[in-house]
């Protein structure tokens, strides 16, 4: 079993690596973003009660959520490609076990998720972010980085083994992304002063993910944010990964 | 003449009725402005406080009229994919041995833009005045805005048409893309130019986007700044991308597509 999941999981990483649009713009885009948002919103710091003086270190959160986005939204189109040329077909024809697929593909996503992940810190140390949770801390990030990256990835994952069809997996960026701008990306929660918007944030679990990633960063050890990041993240992973072994046992049971 | 505007209005009148009669190209269009109008105005009216901003309608304008433009930007971008699909589906093949005027196939892709444009700028109008949006110019300030965001439109069809008859794939589509998503960028979107970070500063400066979006904004507010200018800019801009999509045109006919 275990070689079988590292088999596919060394197929999907290098199916990424030999698809450059699919790791260049996880890696590049978000940045760019990220620019310039900082350079748009810096002034916001003199908001009264913005938590810190470094807009830079307060949105440093967002390409980690978006690069898991654009991570899981590949693996998955990678997995409906698999479904829709008959690899799928093909592979339940060998002695290969059901969770080791669901595992390798994923681990190809969290192999992915920890090179974005290793990226983002590095640029945002070479321009001057330092975390106030210092070292452990930023073992803490990736670990928190890779875990969302398994959250997210296993939903992509479910939404391939549903659909089969890449087209249906591409259209769930648009709703990620309607995610990931109603929260508390761009401002604090306290501060956001539209009340359906912080409403809205407030129940959007991507908040929590962001506020634990920005806690490491800009407040050191908050345990209620990081609490709150941690559990999203593990629930969405338990639910994600348990509906994607039902769809796939469904999938192979077709096939 | 009579036989380009009669190639124009049967192409304006296909791309209008493929986007009205396709969920899939209906609904991304309606959908992204009217998303990025409540993220950035609900999400960042705070921003209105920041020292320095000031901005007498208040900030679910100053993002409207962002929002407006890059729109108007995007349903031409976005009519530049249906011309590479043509291409793809042989469609633009027949299209050229039919109409006695090639030019009015580029004129009508722009009128498919501006129909495409019209019902998200009514949407969006709609919505922003129903989230209470203040509004400081009069008629004319007005129509000088929607004329100035026609132009933009133009500018987006006119880019992504010369992308398009150059490579005629859809893989050319980020090339169609993201020199317009950056330009808008890099102009301010957020917070007026003063208040920009040094660097973005600098850039925006030079954007002439940022000419198009002030004087945007200071007509909305009802204080036109710089606005014979701003047309100024956008008339040259549809006049050079005119050139530019024409011998794009030119080179589909000469590669025989």
């Amino acid at each position: 079993m275990i070689g079988q999941v590292l088999q596919l999981a060394r197929r999907s990483v290098i199916r990424t690596i030999r698809q450059p649009a699919n790791w260049i713009t996880p890696l590049i885009f978000p940045l760019a973003l990220m620019a310039v948002n900082t350079g748009g919103l810096h002034a916001a710091t003199s908001l009264p009660g913005f938590p810190t003086d470094s807009f830079l270190a307060f949105f440093i959160a967002f390409p980690f959520i978006q690069g898991a986005l654009f991570a899981t939204v590949n693996a998955g189109v990678d997995l409906a490609r698999d479904i829709q040329t008959g690899f799928l077909n093909r592979l339940a024809l060998t002695p290969m076990q059901s969770p080791a697929l669901l595992i390798g593909h994923l681990g190809g996503v969290i192999v992915m998720g920890f090179v974005q992940a290793a990226w983002y810190l590095a640029v945002a140390l070479v321009i001057g972010v330092r975390l106030e949770s210092g070292v452990a801390g930023a073992l803490v990030l990736f670990l928190l980085a890779v875990l969302i990256v398994l959250a997210f990835g296993s939903f992509g994952a479910l939404a391939a083994l549903r659909t089969g069809s890449t087209e249906a997996v591409h259209s769930l960026f648009p709703v990620f992304f309607v995610f990931l701008f109603i929260s508390s990306m761009n401002l604090p929660r306290n501060l956001i002063e539209t009340d359906w918007f912080r409403t809205a944030a407030s129940l959007n679990p991507v908040s929590y993910l962001i506020e634990a990633i920005r806690s490491l960063v800009i407040t050191g050890w908050n345990w209620e944010a990081l609490g709150l990041g941690f559990s999203i993240a593990i629930v969405m992973s338990i639910v994600g990964l348990t509906l994607s072994s039902l769809a796939l046992r469904t999938r192979m049971a077709r096939t | 003449m009579r036989a380009t505007l009669s190639v124009a209005r049967a192409v304006g009148w296909r791309m209008l009725h493929n986007n009205l009669t396709t969920p899939s190209l209906l609904i991304p269009g309606l959908a992204f402005p009217l998303f990025f109008f409540t993220a950035f105005a609900g999400g960042l009216s705070r921003v209105n406080e920041i020292p320095g901003f000031r901005f007498p309608v208040g900030y679910t304008a100053f993002q409207f009229v962002f929002v407006l433009l890059q729109s108007a930007a995007f349903a031409g971008v976005f009519t530049g994919f249906g011309i590479v699909r043509d291409f793809e589906t042989g469609f633009m093949r027949r299209l050229m041995l039919a109409a006695p005027d090639r030019r009015g196939i580029v004129l009508g892709y722009a009128f498919g833009a501006l129909g495409r444009w019209t019902i998200t700028a009514s949407m969006l109008t709609a919505v922003a005045l129903i989230a209470g949006m203040d509004v400081g110019g009069n008629g004319v300030d007005l129509f000088a805005l929607y004329a100035l965001a026609v132009l933009v439109n133009a500018v987006g069809l006119l880019w992504s048409a010369g992308i398009a008859m150059r490579f005629r794939t859809l893989q050319a589509a980020p090339l169609m893309q993201l020199p317009i998503f950056l330009s808008l960028f890099f102009a301010p979107v957020f917070v007026p130019l003063a208040l920009l970070a040094g660097w973005l500063q600098v850039i925006a400066h030079l954007n002439p986007v940022t000419l198009l979006l002030e004087a945007g904004r200071s007509l909305i507010a009802g204080a036109p700044v710089h606005v014979g200018y701003a047309f100024l800019v956008a008339l040259l801009l549809v006049t050079g991308f005119s050139v530019w999509a024409v011998r794009g045109l030119r080179k589909a006919e000469a590669a025989g597509s």
